[in-house]
């Protein structure tokens, strides 16, 4: 069983972890294209080498985020999300084109 | 010469210093095939049978030929036997006990002539991949063959009348794994344990020492006496040591991941690093009847001196192709057990060598480049009785040379294959050195090392070198003193290249476990399969229970010889666990289920609840007997409609959210709006995910203007709490979020007697209709404990949730039971429940919904907020509200009552078309109609239409779609003076 390093809880084993999905680009849902926002929600860049996910450690729900190369399978590094996620995120208050829901 | 190998020596033991493990004054008795035989304690079943001149084991898997042990370290097929529990025991591993009954295995009527060994006879009508090309033509007929094939090839047989036995699993850390503990192993563990490192030292063997237990190391007194007693001595003295013997590492996974089988025990490894000390594999040679009871590997012979203190016969000839033949033969003439001579498939080297000088003083003839032609059965065919040599010429045996040597065993030295699997599983990668004809390991991961014979190190002095060098290499923070390098100067090559001499009659054989000969396997290659991992498929060459061990090398050969390919470009199939059996107990362990139980857990039980599983929950279905299920749930669900009733619903998931941002962080959570939500009331709160799904529902109570407590699934609160999380981990908005679902116990008062029974247990909490309105929100005290009330209303009735400490559930539990008495109160379950939301027409996310259900399709645009600048999905609802509505959920009624009752998933149907499926149907009690919801297409979605519902066996049943919800439409039962 592979072992993953959470920065809150240490050295544990994979089983005690939640694959989060990739970590995207924010976007922004209101000035988005419909295309855009679909390839926001429905596609992964998947790519061959290095690609920063979420992890979560289930025991502790805690979240943070790992860099794996996915050709060889390694961890090369795990680290809170704060670390790039710092900033208070807003929406404005009115939603582009207005109409709708 | 003959009659002295049929009258085979009686008294068989040796004196000490030879039989290092077993007890001479200790007898013990065992029968094998019925016969009675006497050995000593520490024998395995093999020595102590050999000791008493049995030598035949079992019979072969394919040609019934007679077998008996090759490697007596538990790597071959041959050995194995039928004990009571045990189907398939290694007789050279397992110690005899007193009054053991012993088996053999796979043959017809006896072991000494067994019928089957007919079939040895029409080999040349069995040719390789036989069963392929024989038996698939008629289609079906394999079926019929496979019967046959399976008794005729069965191995044990397992006793199912068997006591069962617990077996462990247990987990170890430690910062060494040591696999291996021979001379390479002992010297890694004291190195690594030196430096404070906490060691585990795993071996197979009874007892440490490995080879330093047998092996031949150029002293001419024998085994190194003194340097075992030393090592092993150290190693017991060390604390920092755990040693771990008659374990077996059956594998390799990802992080040092080990699992290690010792006895009834799965010990769960994990290692920072490992070491791999797991020694050589000793090879055989591959000539005619090589597979005779008597022809063993030269390590086999001195384990059964050295350890069992037995001989293996009078009168020996060695086949060598490296030193070890030789000093096997010296040691072989210091038990005193005759020596015919050394066949050297080598030439004489110019130079010399000190151990030629050795044998001849000892009176040993020495036949230089010669080899072996076949080996001669004894008359009863059970044993070797002679093997005839003869000149090589360019590695061939030249026939005209051929003379008889009468023996009655035969030394196979001719080389070893590293003892890889573990280390190929961690990623090492195999190379051949064609110069020394030896596989090699490399390019192991940095957690991983190899040390010792399966790093290339021969010399004793080496090996132990070598393991104090891998100890350091995996301790590289500590500081060592002196200086360690094992040489590795190879002027003694162990591999000989081509051991392999073809007989026109054949029967040499490569894969003992699967009766595999010379040309069964160049063959393979002829018909097309000439990549290794195809030969061994198609041949089943290395499928056997010893997978290869003892037939990887020289497939590997004889493929690259055939295809003109070097052995290092063919290779070795892959060598995947585990490395030894294991029984199913080992992995099997014990079952889990995992149940969680509410504080209210045994009153349900003890009013009668027939109790089931929702999530991880157990929770009442209903309460009453199984038999009477409809009638109690249809009991259940009028008594709430018509008094009162009141259901555990401590399940349902509690979240806590705190802090300045918690309406703002609700807004965007949800899709209704909350920030202008009054303290003291809840709203409904649909959540749904970035690709617009509703994945979860509850309700938002604020408490406080900073502090909201919010409801969600019994299955989902987990998933939303997470996701909560996930979600602020991006948004860094400035509040707390906490899972408080199992600190708060939770009830459901539901009926139109609820407030009064409410009222007499509530002390502070004005509970009429004018100060705690629907969908209110209070904190007061029952009975003296602190409760929050909800009015909700599920179920359609007035209602009431209360939820307070978890440890007080039986006490409110109780409070509220006795306050009702005078209106019976009574408990329902979750069928009831989940009968009148439907009646209600509310749905549950999960059933009503699906992985694609979106708020359009359910209905519930309400519950989304026009306003807000943002909301999770709300984007991707935009989008879909653009687009034509696919499928709607719609109530039905099926007014005929006795019609069959639609279950979850039945399909709707229009005509022959497939337009939607059931997702909730009872028989309403209250209604007395059958309802449900059911997906259809938007465009019968419309109210009054018809619909075909295909019920259990094919039934049609015509529904209508009307409006909801099916009971009390305009809401008057919730609201209640």
């Amino acid at each position: 069983m592979k072992q993953l390093l959470c920065p809150l809880n240490g050295l544990r084993n994979i089983s005690e972890f939640l694959y989060g999905g990739e970590v995207h680009e924010p976007s922004d849902p209101r000035n988005s294209s419909a295309s855009d926002w679909a390839e926001h929600v429905f596609f992964d860049k998947n790519p061959a080498g290095l690609v920063l996910e979420w992890w979560c450690h289930r025991p502790t729900s805690y979240w943070f985020i790992a860099e794996r190369n996915t050709i060889t399978d390694e961890v090369l590094r795990t680290l809170p999300s704060s670390e790039i996620f710092s900033d208070r995120v807003e929406f404005s208050a009115r939603i582009d084109g207005g109409a709708g829901v | 010469m003959l009659e002295l190998t049929e009258a085979r020596v009686s008294d068989s033991r040796l004196p000490p210093p030879f039989g290092l493990q077993i007890e001479r004054d200790r007898s013990v008795h065992f029968t094998f095939d019925g016969r009675s035989f006497t050995g000593l304690e520490g024998d395995s079943i093999a020595s102590a049978l050999a000791a008493n001149d049995q030598w035949l084991l079992s019979r072969s898997f394919k040609y019934h030929r007679p077998r008996g042990f090759l490697t007596l370290a538990g790597q071959d097929a041959n050995t194995l036997v039928q004990l009571p529990a045990n189907p398939n025991a290694l007789a050279d591993v397992v110690p005899i006990t007193e009054g053991l009954k012993v088996s053999p295995q796979n043959f017809s009527g006896t072991l000494e002539r067994d019928r089957g060994a007919l079939i040895g006879r029409l080999a040349r009508f069995l040719p390789v991949a036989f069963y392929y090309k024989a038996f698939f033509r008629p289609r079906g007929i394999w079926q019929l063959w496979a019967r046959f094939f399976r008794k005729r090839a069965g191995l044990g047989v397992i006793d199912e009348s068997f006591e069962p036995v617990r077996y462990t699993q247990t987990h170890r850390h430690c910062d060494i794994l040591i696999v291996g503990g021979g001379p390479a192993g002992l010297a890694s563990s004291l190195e690594a344990a030196s430096t404070g490192a906490d060691v585990l030292l795993v071996d197979e063997n009874v007892s440490l020492g490995g080879a330093l237990n047998y092996g031949e190391f150029g002293d001419p007194s024998g085994p190194e006496a003194s340097r075992r007693a030393e090592l092993i001595s150290a190693v017991n003295a060390s604390k920092r040591i755990e040693t771990l013997t008659g374990a077996i590492c059956n594998g390799w996974f990802a992080d040092n991941w080990i699992p290690v089988i010792q006895g009834h025990a799965l010990i769960k490894v994990r290692a920072r690093k490992v070491i791999f000390c797991t020694g050589s594999l000793e090879q055989p040679a591959i000539f005619r009847n090589n597979d005779l009871p008597g022809i063993f590997l030269s390590s086999a012979v001195l384990r059964l001196m050295h350890l069992y203190g037995v001989r293996p016969g009078r009168r020996g000839v060695i086949v060598s192709g490296n030193w070890e033949g030789y000093r096997t033969a010296l040691a072989l003439c210091r038990a005193g057990v005759g020596v015919v001579g050394i066949v050297d498939l080598r030439a004489r080297p110019q130079a010399g060598h000190p151990l030629i000088d050795q044998v001849m003083q000892c009176g040993l003839p020495i036949w230089f480049e010669h080899g072996v032609d076949q080996a001669i059965a004894s008359r009863d065919q059970n044993h070797v009785a002679a093997i005839d040599i003869g000149e090589l010429d360019c590695g061939a045996v030249d026939r005209r040379s051929l003379s008889r040597l009468h023996c009655d065993f035969v030394v196979m030295a001719v080389g070893y294959v590293p003892t890889y699997q573990l280390a190929a599983q961690a990623g090492g990668k195999l190379s051949y050195d064609d110069a020394y004809a030896i596989f090699s390991i490399d390019q192991l991961p940095d957690n991983c090392l190899i040390a010792g014979s399966v790093n290339g190190f021969w010399d004793i002095d080496d090996v132990i070198s070598d393991g104090v060098r891998a100890a350091r290499e995996a301790l590289p923070h500590q500081k060592f003193t002196g200086e360690v390098e094992p040489s590795r100067a190879k002027d003694e090559a162990i591999n000989f290249p081509w051991p392999i001499f073809t007989h026109s009659k054949g029967k040499e054989f490569v894969d003992f476990d699967e009766d595999l000969q010379i040309a069964d396997i160049v063959n393979a290659t002829r018909d097309g399969y000439e990549h290794i991992q195809l030969v061994k498929r198609y041949s089943t060459a290395g499928m056997g229970p010893s997978q290869g061990r003892h037939s990887a090398l020289t497939v590997a050969r004889l493929v690259a010889d055939a295809t003109g390919k070097s052995v290092a470009d063919t290779g070795v199939t892959t060598a995947r666990p585990p490395f030894a059996a294991e029984q199913l107990a080992h992995t099997a362990g014990r079952g889990f289920f995992l149940a969680r139980r509410s504080s209210i857990h045994h009153r349900h039980l003890e009013l009668g609840a027939v109790m089931l599983q929702a999530g991880a929950w157990l929770r009442p279905a209903f309460y009453g007997e199984v038999s009477d299920r409809s009638a109690c749930i249809r009991a259940e669900m009028q008594h709430v409609r018509q008094s009162v009733g009141l259901i555990d619903v401590s399940t349902l998931g509690g979240i806590e959210v705190r802090g300045p941002d918690a309406a703002e962080f609700l807004n965007r959570i949800y899709t209704g709006g909350f920030k202008k939500q009054p303290v003291g009331k809840a709203r409904y709160a649909l959540l749904i995910n970035e690709a617009g799904v509703v994945v979860d529902d509850g309700v938002a109570c604020r408490l406080h203007a900073n502090h909201y407590y919010v409801t969600a699934t019994t299955g989902g609160v987990d998933a939303v709490y997470r996701n909560m999380l996930k979600w602020n981990a991006q948004w860094r908005l400035n509040l707390d979020i906490a899972n408080v679902t199992s600190a708060y116990c939770a009830i459901n008062i539901a009926g139109p007697d609820a407030r009064a029974v409410l009222s007499r247990v509530v002390d502070d909490v004005a509970l009429d209709e004018a100060n705690f309105p629907y969908m209110g929100v209070r904190t007061g005290h029952l009975g003296g404990i602190p409760i929050r009330l909800i009015r909700v209303g599920f179920v359609g009735e007035l209602g009431f949730e209360l939820h307070g400490p978890h440890q007080f559930g039986e006490a409110i539990w109780d409070q509220l039971m006795a306050a009702g008495k005078d209106t019976d109160i009574q408990p329902f379950g979750v069928e009831a429940q989940r009968g009148l939301r439907l009646e209600k027409g509310h749905i549950i996310v999960g059933q009503d919904t699906d992985a694609m259900s979106n708020p359009f399709e359910v209905q519930m645009d309400w519950a989304l907020s026009r306003k807000k600048p943002f909301f999770v999905g709300h984007r991707t609802l935009q989008e879909l509200e653009k687009q034509p509505l696919g499928r709607v959920l719609v109530g039905f009624e099926i007014k005929d009552a006795g019609q069959p009752i639609p279950l979850e998933s039945h399909l709707v149907l229009d005509g022959e078309a497939m337009i939607g499926r059931v997702t909730s149907c009872i028989l309403s009690p209250t209604l007395n109609t059958i309802i449900g919801l059911a997906y259809v297409k938007a465009d019968h979605a419309e109210l009054g239409g018809s619909l075909t519902i295909k019920v259990d066996g094919g039934h049609r049943i015509a529904a209508e779609v009307v409006p909801m919800p099916f009971y009390d439409p305009k809401n008057q039962r919730q609201v209640s003076e």
